[in-house]
């Protein structure tokens, strides 16, 4: 179980020991010896080649912005669906299940052409929009049965006070149901981050590019050598793997409850 | 109870007035467009032509629309099927071997190692592995050099022969985290009791295995093979960064079929067909798919 283990992170280990070694090191002593000093031109090299720094912003700024207002977009939703237990709400939620397994193959060309009508293509702000709704999908279908089994006598008492739905949404719901939205947060986040269709569809221009495009794309042109494309690895992989290690416990906990809901 | 004959007019109805408009500008539009498109031949640029089913006649008779579906079986078992049935052992033997014997310490840490991957963004995952399988100063042949394999070595990705078990390989070390984790959770869930009682019977661990994790695992197990089936069915980021659905079509999936009809052959008509017929598999599946579990749920 153990060796599973390493062979698992083992790929990520190679690519460790690789983006460090200067090409000759490399071209000399082959992909599996340890590096023979520190060398950290691929790295650098691979930073400017695709200005990573602003390529890093661009990911950070549109998965953000999809986590806040998916996020936000669900708990309406899922309000109105779990607990103001509107008139159709299973066709509601059916229709939002489906809306998440959706294909984005099935949208993907119409989108890429409506947003040029609209004067998006192209803008950071099309991805946010459209991915916004894409999670709120499945928010709305996790957030409704969590908002379902909440307690009827705490939001009666809350009417009786006075309290209109608004009130009671931001000042009981909201507060009550906090760590499941910190889950979705952090879902949202980084299955935004790791999106790829879309992104290199709708955002063809360098200075707009997310960090996965970007090593996918230069992953296709194959024009890198062997310490750069090694660089280029370890520095996507890198902001993954601190925002795993900083959220593993809220990502376990939130697949698990994903699951079974 | 009270508040009752005040609810006539739901006002909770009005909370769903963004998200409808926001899903109706985002999915339904564009899907509907989609779908008007498959009738159509069309450039992208210009006026869409009306075709009738011309497109979807075409699809029944291309071979390559076939051997994408091909393909996409072969994604389901290396995305569904494999994963499942070894994350199931792996998380079994997380939950009750090294958890019990080393401490759940190790058992956690051994777990983040296998679900590593599913963090990654998959274009991360396709320059590693595309590095490692190259068939010049690979790691893959270097390793198989080192101990004495040599005739071994091979162009992994670039070879008809051996790209889609290259592939189908890359996506189980990407997928298997998920059931792990997933499975590892509704171990949690076990009563304990049922263990002790099996172990007090003189089982061996694959008794308890077959006997009691995977009947009480049930719901779990369908959820993961459920969600992988759609994943590999849509598969697409991995196809494009390792292979390009080459060489000579042998990687080719319907979600890079459809996308290369889109963008490379600007054949809009044909390329909505391609996505439609996807959509509806992936639709019937789920349906099917989510009917068979909440009656299997509701009969436990």
């Amino acid at each position: 179980m153990i060796l599973g283990a390493i062979f698992m992170v083992l790929p990520l280990l190679i690519v460790l020991i690789n983006a460090l070694k200067s090409p000759a090191d490399y071209s000399a002593h082959g992909p599996l010896s340890l590096p023979h000093g520190l060398h950290l031109d691929g790295l650098t090299d691979f930073w400017t080649r695709v200005n990573f720094g602003h390529t890093l912003l661009n990911s950070i700024v549109i998965s953000g912005s999809v986590a806040v207002f998916g996020v936000v977009l669900s708990v309406l939703n899922a309000y109105a669906i779990g607990i103001g237990r509107i008139k159709g709400k299973a066709y509601f939620l059916a229709f939002f299940v489906l809306a998440n397994v959706l294909p984005q193959e099935a949208l993907v060309y119409p989108l890429y052409y409506l947003s040029k009508q609209v004067g998006l293509y192209d803008t950071r702000l099309s991805l946010i929009i459209v991915f916004s709704v894409v999670q709120a999908a499945f928010g709305t279908y996790l957030l409704s049965s969590v908002l379902g089994a909440f307690p009827k006598e705490i939001i009666e008492a809350a009417r009786i006070d006075g309290a209109n739905s608004w009130q009671i949404l931001w000042r009981m719901v909201v507060p009550v149901s906090r760590p499941t939205l910190g889950v979705l947060l952090v879902f949202f986040f980084i299955w935004t981050w790791n999106e790829f269709l879309l992104p290199l569809v709708m955002l063809p221009s360098n200075d707009n590019q997310t960090v996965s495009v970007a090593l996918g794309v230069l992953q296709g042109q194959r024009l890198m050598d062997a310490t750069m494309t090694n660089a280029a690895g370890l520095l996507g992989a890198l902001p993954a793997i601190v925002f795993f290690l900083l959220f593993q416990r809220t990502l376990t906990r939130g697949i698990a409850v994903g699951a079974v809901k | 109870m009270s508040a009752r004959p005040l609810r006539l007019r739901n006002p909770y109805a009005l909370y769903l007035i963004p998200g409808v408009i926001a899903f109706l500008a985002v999915v339904i539009v564009p899907f509907a467009m989609n779908i008007y498109f498959s009738f159509t031949h069309w450039q992208g640029v210009g006026s869409p032509t009306w075709a009738g089913l011309e497109n979807y006649r075409e699809l029944m008779k291309d071979s390559r629309f076939w051997e994408s579906f091909r393909h996409s079986v072969a994604m389901v078992l290396a995305m569904a099927v494999i994963p499942t049935a070894v994350g199931l052992v792996v998380a079994a033997a997380l939950f009750d071997f090294i958890g019990k014997h080393f401490g759940s310490k190790l058992a956690s840490v051994l777990r983040a190692c296998f679900y590593l991957p599913q963090v990654l963004p998959i274009t991360v995952a396709g320059i590693v592995w595309s590095w490692i399988l190259a068939p010049e100063n690979g790691s893959l042949n270097e390793l198989l050099k080192a101990v004495g394999l040599g005739s071994l070595q091979q162009d992994w990705l670039g070879d008809p022969k051996f790209a889609l078990y290259s592939v189908m390989a890359v996506m189980v070390w990407v997928q298997l985290g998920f059931p792990v984790v997933i499975f590892m959770a509704g171990l949690q869930r076990v009563d304990p009791s049922l263990y002790e009682a099996a172990e007090l019977d003189g089982t061996n661990w694959w008794q308890r295995f077959w006997h009691v994790t995977l009947p009480q695992i049930r719901p779990e197990i369908y959820v993961v093979m459920l969600w992988c089936t759609i994943a590999a069915l849509k598969v697409f980021g991995a196809v494009y960064v390792l292979t390009k659905g080459g060489p000579a079509d042998s990687t080719i999936v319907p979600s890079y079929f459809s996308f290369s009809t889109f963008f490379e052959k600007t054949d809009v008509g044909y390329g909505s067909a391609i996505a439609t017929v996807l959509t509806l598999i992936i639709l019937a599946l789920t349906t099917v798919g989510l009917r068979f579990q909440t009656r299997s749920e509701d009969a436990q």
